[in-house]
């Protein structure tokens, strides 16, 4: 049984997490000031050490990625941290704003010091203004505190942060898209190359990551590479957030070291619903294959999610029993990114508004057999062709259901409608439901 | 030799595969470019050439594969666009010709991009033409299998009065939206909306959906009330690679397989872009940019493009005409009208109260019309009053042009402004008299810094992220002169210009200055920048080539010089040329106003842009021939008129201003004549041979006639106004104007949709002038010396020069030499009103 | 233009200060958006045109950008923004039974607004609570783990002009512009209201094999 690893939301319960008060009382900023008495080169080499991953998404080497910053020639640089978390199923940065802002801020503080940052951006979704506001007041005491400023904990080290309201779209959670909305555009993404290492923001040497990969860094600084590589699998290593929603009787946020499996996760979440059972599960948000059963006991990190054709995405788990209908969720799904798509290439654009009025046929049991065969000519189409990977996620939960529940699907063709009753779905047991059978 | 010279002889290129081909280009380059230079069509939609990679649609994906540190070949995982991304050493890249995916890929593109767009091919304007239609066509995929609703949206959006956009047709490549945004700098249109909503538009509330009237300011819109488009939108209907965007004259006019394409030059500024005149049946139906790398390369002005009516309306002239007794112009033969014209000029010369004749061609002459009159003048006429620029014009700027300009071959490039690394602007607006001279220093922004001598940063100085030095109009002298080694923008100036390969571009309000074009020589001297003249039409940089200026030879030497006037005469055959002093156009009218002259030819003259005293001039000719397009306001006037082509009927040459010849044929076969070819035969009626009947005529004559460098005037030096005259003015408020590039020009007549766009004429002045002056009220009322008034509405512009008042100088309602009697630099009143 | 002296003032004064955050202006535009959304309660043209000004781009741009967002109203909207997550998660565990149940309540569609001007319905997106489902926003407040009856009751108290308070977030919920001008970047003093986290946030913390692991 692998052991939960409450890290970042160890002091989350406590009364008044979010102030700086008592973010300190429990040893804040100590790591900073650790952080700032060595050069920014051995910060890098800890983190590097530490195994780090991005907690976006795509879990790229988080040293890895500051290494690609070209040498300093004095122009500025920016650091933007991204808190847009809108993938479906992905809900662990907020919470670890709304209870633990300087968690990111002291993180915030070391990465702009390793990187030889001066100003730095937090862009924020906008649809959370709880948030904002405990951010904004971090950010006043940070600053009144001399952890942000001029002449940082007498370093000499100076570092702005604005903190940037998005304005509803999941588009600018991609690194190039944010830089386009935060540089007052729309949120459209940009080829690459360059990569916004080399040209980001404004055109100069630009860091995109996380929220929680920011957050681990006091940690990993306070406590030591070796402390955070302890945890893990071989190539990926420390604790993340694992996000478990929907039929599982205790829904929230599990910390635990890459390589905790499902099965672990439910029963830390005290199973599910009562004599229901697992049917199909995102690893890593909507952008992310559908797994099954079949994969209850596969080790969560991302190599062995990507060994059974999925990916580890985000860890926003979402996980459905038996009352649910596959073709009803991907409908859903792929509605989302229908619209999402920001509507600058061609096969994201054209592909999902198609796909939705499929599958949407396909659910009210207007389909055909033929359908089927074009859902996936489509995907194929889109896939890897798009310009961004908003067009591939897209085609994830449609291609991976298509694989394992290809039976429902013409359930709804041959029967001319859904088979399931939603009210069984729901949480809440709506007047009518049908008695769940056990 | 060192290693590093050696590098500098051979350029680096690359060496690549592309479908098993090798290919070796310069480093950078894309490799949808690269697969053209060996042939290999890649289809695409968003790629341009002139236009930052998007690499939106989709349509050009390859196979890649791309040797990693190790030498090995590693395939890129996904197919990548080729117009996005550049060929490297060693790379090996498959297309649609040899590889399964990047085929099946383009067929997946194109199958979806097809599903939003409707199957109007039959009635859309870019049916044959269509990049769309031509890929569907040839993937075999003129339908789609998608079978659901398509998006529809109401048809057509009127972006302009000139553009409309049929949004359904639309494939959002964002080739407009770049170019109005990376080119033109009028980001009047932007992509709305997101996702399958995504539309082309500009701020409208009402496709937008907004709650309330879309917002209006002064100077913001264009003439049709709606914000304010752009004088080069008409270049995103021709790179519109669908039928999306059409422009109000030619939507549903023809089909482009039914158009026989001329190419030609374009007549409106002096920047000799190369167009394509596309017409059916002896009629213009639609101008295109030509695609020039040198001059224009695939950009033109709207009006370039629109203004092409103004040739085939009504009042065009196909018969001679004379005046009978009875007082009125009809219509006679040939010969009649050569007789008559013959008699009336040999009178006016040689009768016994003969005060001469004066000839007038106007500024948008060819070469050869150029050369003919004023061989006309010199040899028919006997006098040296020629003079082809139709505007305020002196000895100091013909001394300019003697000395600087005329016989120098080409001088600064497009080429050379853009890489310049400094341009400092006076008397010259690019924008509005420059349209796509403004386009290459906006290609150059970011790596140039642009310096404008003017009372204010326009509009289109903006965009060039200009820096202001500020000048009062009228003392452009005293600002050249003022700029010297030192701090601040004096000190900047001087040293910008000092730079290797920095341009001084002067324009055409210098000649109104004293002191201005003396000034300039001086600064382009004393820090060793290059100068440039660009005048505003066409054909004025040929008419200095040819001598049709009163002070000019052809070749540049002057008409004082007995030496120069020798060897023109011994090229011409005659015993002599007329050694009087010739006389500026605006004396030349001056004079015949006063009863000075016994007659004038005159070609293409606009008197609206005159001030009417000098206008009188026409009106009191005691005998006037005219060589016209159409009936005008000197045609009214005159005792016998030639009709005579306009430049897409006939051949011939503009010098453009870099000095560039700009040969061209007729686009439309009419029996309309040239001017050199009227004033032939007119010659040989009046006994002499003029010899220009023919463009190879005049141009094998003008390769005889000599050209002496130790023959030329002497360069200008007048001095500017005096210490006190220039105090007078600093207390005074003066006028600064000039022509918007959209205006009332008479050939922009007949196209109401250009003048749409038009800029919102206003009258600007600084708020500090305002409040000194206790202006009140939303309109400034403007007067001169005259009774005319010109009433704007006041367009309170921070950071202009005090005490000065910018007008339009021919926009409606804005008349300034017509209405005041003014012209840039003169005195003028001004009050405040409420309308 | 249509604001009034004071109103352009004051938004002027706020413009300043937004602008003063950015190394480049034109990075201002999405908080300049929310500033103009709380002073009428939507981005208005005069809004598009003020955006345009204090930018020195055009209304084209602007509009590009407003229209791109979907918090950006183009129209006058209710006090308070009732949302309901109807992404998948939300969806099936009850939230498309929640939204049906609102509508037929509030009696309007999608981006409808109720007559007394108090409410305006609309669809979510996944808004980063899923532990929290099904999840209703209520101005951009979260209201966790939702019923039919639940929302029913809540807009019936906002209509009735009631304080109501989210499950994670400030003590009440404020209404659409005064939220908006936080986005703006303007703090409502506010911070300190409501819970550190929610029980689902802490589910893992709170598990047995929570706490061993946060011994290590
Ligand atoms: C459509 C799309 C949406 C994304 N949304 C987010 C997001 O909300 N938050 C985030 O951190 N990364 C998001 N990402 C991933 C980012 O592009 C980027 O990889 C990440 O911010 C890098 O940070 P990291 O290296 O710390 O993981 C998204 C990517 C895509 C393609
Ligand atoms: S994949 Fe979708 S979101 Fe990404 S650029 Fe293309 S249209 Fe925009
Ligand atoms: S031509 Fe390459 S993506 Fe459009």
């Amino acid at each position: 049984m692998t052991a939960l690893t409450p890290v970042l939301s160890s002091r989350w319960a406590e009364p008044r997490s979010w102030t700086l008060e008592t973010y300190e009382s429990g040893g804040g900023y100590v790591a900073l000031a650790k952080a700032l008495k060595s050069a920014p080169a051995d910060v890098i080499r800890v983190v590097k050490d530490s195994g780090l991953r991005g907690r976006g998404g795509a879990g790229f080497a988080t040293a890895a990625k500051w290494g690609y910053l070209p040498p300093d020639d004095g122009g500025p640089r920016y650091l933007v941290v991204n808190a847009d978390e809108s993938e479906p199923g992905t809900c662990k940065d907020v919470p670890l704003l709304m209870a633990s802002p300087h968690l990111l801020l002291e993180g915030l503080v070391i990465a702009a010091y390793a990187t030889g940052v001066r100003q730095a951006f937090i862009y924020l979704r906008g649809e959370v203004v709880h948030v904002h506001r405990r951010l904004l007041q971090a950010l006043d005491e940070a600053r009144a505190k001399g952890y942000l400023g001029r002449n940082i904990l007498g370093s000499g080290l100076d570092l702005e942060v604005t903190l940037h309201a998005g304005a509803g779209a999941y588009i600018c959670g991609e690194e190039t898209a944010l830089l386009s909305s935060l540089e007052g555009y729309r949120g459209q993404p940009r080829l690459r190359p360059p990569y916004p290492a080399v040209s980001g923001l404004y055109s100069r040497p630009t860091i995109i990551n996380n929220v929680e990969t920011i957050a681990s860094l006091p940690g990993i600084l306070g406590r030591g590479a070796a402390w955070f590589a302890s945890m893990g699998t071989r190539d990926a290593k420390g604790h993340a957030f694992f996000s478990l929603s929907g039929h599982v009787n205790r829904p929230g946020q599990y910390e635990a070291p890459f390589g905790i499996t499902l099965r672990e996760l439910i029963q830390a979440a005290g199973g599910m619903r009562p004599g229901r059972r697992l049917k199909f599960w995102t690893p890593g948000g909507s952008s992310s294959e559908l797994l099954t059963v079949k994969h209850l006991d596969v080790p969560l990190d991302h190599e062995s999610v990507g060994a059974v054709g999925s990916q580890l995405g985000t860890r926003g788990i979402q996980v459905f029993d038996d009352t649910a209908c596959v073709v009803r969720a991907v409908a859903r799904w792929t509605d989302f990114y229908r619209h999402e798509s920001c509507g600058k290439c061609t096969p994201c654009r054209e592909g999902t508004f198609w796909l939705t009025q499929v599958l949407d046929r396909i659910e009210k049991g207007k389909g055909t057999r033929a359908d089927l065969d074009r859902l996936l000519e489509t995907c194929t189409s889109i896939r890897g062709r798009s310009l961004c990977a908003l067009g591939d996620g897209a085609t994830m939960t449609i291609v991976s259901s298509l694989e394992h529940f290809k039976a429902e699907y013409a359930a709804h063709i041959d029967g001319h409608g859904c088979p399931f009753d939603p009210r069984q779905t729901a949480l809440f047991s709506s007047p009518g439901a049908k008695e769940a059978d056990a | 030799m060192t290693v590093k010279q050696e590098w500098a002889m051979t350029p680096p290129t690359v060496t690549a595969i592309i479908d098993g081909i090798r290919v070796t280009v310069p480093p950078g380059t894309l490799i949808i470019r690269a697969a053209e230079s060996i042939g290999i069509e890649i289809p695409r939609f968003c790629d341009h050439p002139l236009l930052e990679p998007a690499g939106a649609c989709r349509q050009c994906l390859v196979e890649i594969a791309e040797p990693g540190p190790d030498g090995k070949l590693r395939p890129y995982l996904k197919p990548q666009t080729s117009c996005s991304m550049v060929l490297t050493e060693g790379m090996v890249v498959r297309t649609q010709v040899t590889s399964k995916v990047a085929e099946r890929a383009q067929r997946g593109i194109m199958e979806l991009l097809l599903i939003n767009h409707p199957l109007d091919c039959p009635v859309c304007d870019k049916g044959g033409e269509c990049p769309l239609q031509n890929q569907a066509m040839t993937t075999g995929q003129a339908d789609s299998r998608f079978t659901e609703a398509k998006r529809t949206f109401e048809k057509p959006l009127t972006l302009s009065t000139e553009i409309l956009l049929d949004r359904e047709r639309c494939i959002l490549c964002q080739r407009c939206t770049r170019f109005s945004d990376q080119i033109s700098g009028d980001p009047f249109i932007e992509l709305q909306e997101r996702g399958a909503r995504s539309q082309v538009g500009a701020f409208d509330p009402e496709v937008l959906d907004f709650d309330g009237y879309a917002p209006t300011g002064l100077a913001a819109e264009d003439e049709s009330g709606r914000p304010f488009s752009s004088y080069f939108s008409g270049n995103t209907i021709q790179i519109c690679p669908v039928g999306a965007l059409t422009s109000a004259g030619y939507r549903f006019r023809a089909r482009p397989f039914d158009l026989v394409a001329s190419p030609s030059i374009a007549g409106h500024d002096s920047s000799g872009s190369a167009i394509a005149i596309e017409h059916r049946r002896g009629k213009v139906l639609r101008v295109l940019a030509g695609n020039d790398p040198e001059v224009n390369e695939e950009w033109i002005t709207d009006k370039d493009r629109f203004a092409f009516p103004w040739s085939s309306l009504d009042d065009r002239i196909t018969r001679p005409l004379v005046r009978g007794e009875d007082g009125e112009l009809r219509e006679a033969t040939w010969p009649e009208a050569l007789a008559r014209a013959a008699d009336g000029l040999r009178e006016a010369v040689s009768g016994a109260r003969s005060k001469g004749v004066g000839v007038l061609p106007g500024g948008r002459v060819t070469l050869e019309d150029a050369y003919a009159y004023q061989k006309f003048a010199r040899v028919v006429l006997g006098t040296n009053d020629v003079d082809a620029r139709s505007r305020i014009a002196g000895d100091e700027e013909e001394a300019f042009l003697g000395s600087r300009v005329a016989g120098s071959g080409l001088g600064v490039t497009f080429a050379d402004l853009e890489a310049a690394p400094v341009v400092a602007l006076i008397g010259f607006e690019p924008e509005d008299e420059g349209g796509v001279v403004f386009l290459r220093l906006r290609k150059a922004r970011g790596r140039q810094k642009v310096f404008t001598f003017a009372p204010f940063v326009s509009r289109g100085n903006a965009k060039l992220d200009a820096t202001l030095v500020p000048t009062v109009p009228g003392l452009e002298g005293a600002a050249l002169d003022s700029i010297r080694r030192g701090s601040g923008t004096v000190g900047d100036v001087f040293d910008g210009l000092s730079q290797e390969g920095a341009v001084l571009v002067v324009g055409e309000r210098l000649a109104g200055v004293p002191g201005g074009f003396t000034a300039a020589v001086a600064l382009a001297d004393r820090t060793g920048a290059r100068l440039a003249w660009i005048p505003r039409r066409a054909g004025e940089r040929g008419a200095v080539e040819a001598g049709a200026l009163p002070g000019l030879l052809p070749g540049g030497s002057s008409a004082q010089s007995a030496e120069a006037r020798e060897g023109v005469a011994r090229v011409w055959g005659v015993s002599g040329l007329p050694l009087a002093p010739g006389r500026a156009a605006y004396d030349i009218l001056g004079l015949a106003s006063s009863g000075g002259l016994s007659g004038l030819v005159v070609g293409g003259l606009t008197l609206s842009d005159l001030p009417k005293t000098l206008a009188n001039g026409i009106a009191k000719a005691p005998f006037l021939v005219s060589l016209e397009v159409r009936l005008s306001d000197v045609t009214a006037h005159a005792d016998v008129v030639f009709p005579v082509a306009p430049s897409s009927e006939k051949a011939g040459t503009f010098v453009n201003w870099e000095g560039r010849l700009r040969p061209f044929t007729a686009a439309l076969q009419t029996s309309a004549l040239s001017d050199h070819r009227v004033l032939d035969m007119l010659a040989r009626e009046m006994g002499v041979t003029l010899g220009t009947p023919t463009v190879e005529a005049v141009t094998a004559e003008l390769a005889r006639i000599p050209i002496d460098d130790s023959l030329r005037p002497p360069p200008p030096s007048a001095s500017g106004p005096s210490a006190a005259e220039a105090a007078r003015r600093a207390k005074a408020t003066t006028l600064a104007t000039w022509h918007a590039l959209i205006d009332q020009g008479s050939l922009q007549d007949g196209e109401p949709f250009l003048a749409g766009t038009a800029r919102v004429p206003v009258a600007r002045m600084s708020p500090a002038t305002v409040a000194a002056l206790g202006i009140e009220g939303r309109v400034l009322k403007v007067s001169g010396p005259g009774r005319g008034t010109i009433s704007l509405p006041l367009a309170v512009t921070p950071g202009m020069v005090d005490g000065v008042v910018w007008l339009p100088m021919n926009s409606p309602g804005s008349t300034v030499a017509r209405t005041l009697g003014v012209a840039h630099g003169d005195t003028v009143s001004v009050k405040g009103s409420e309308s | 233009m249509t604001y009034s002296d004071e109103a352009r003032a004051r938004l002027d004064k706020d413009a300043q200060r937004i602008l003063a955050r950015y190394p480049m202006k034109r990075s201002a535009i999405l908080p300049l958006l929310h500033l103009v959304q709380s002073e009428e309660g939507f981005v208005s043209p005069d809004g598009i045109a003020f955006c345009a000004e204090t930018l020195d781009v055009g209304t084209a741009e602007v509009s590009a950008v407003a229209t791109f967002y979907t918090q950006l109203r183009r129209r006058p909207a209710g006090e308070y923004h009732v949302g309901v997550c109807t992404n998948t998660l939300c969806a099936l565990m009850g939230g498309d039974a929640i939204w049906e149940a609102l509508r037929d309540h509030v009696g309007v569609d999608h981006h409808g607004t109720t007559r007394d001007g108090k409410i305006t319905l609309e669809r979510l997106e996944c808004n980063a609570a899923c532990d929290y489902a099904p999840v209703v926003m209520v101005n951009w407040e979260y209201f966790d783990n939702q019923t039919p009856e639940s929302v029913k009751e809540l807009v019936d108290d906002l209509r009735a002009g009631k304080d109501v308070t989210p499950t994670r977030g400030a003590d009440k919920v404020c209404t659409f512009k005064e939220v908006s001008r936080i986005l703006a970047g303007f703090g409502d003093g506010r911070a300190n209201e409501g819970p550190s986290a929610g029980p689902a946030s802490l589910a893992g913390l709170e598990t047995d094999g929570g706490r061993k692991g946060a011994a290590s």
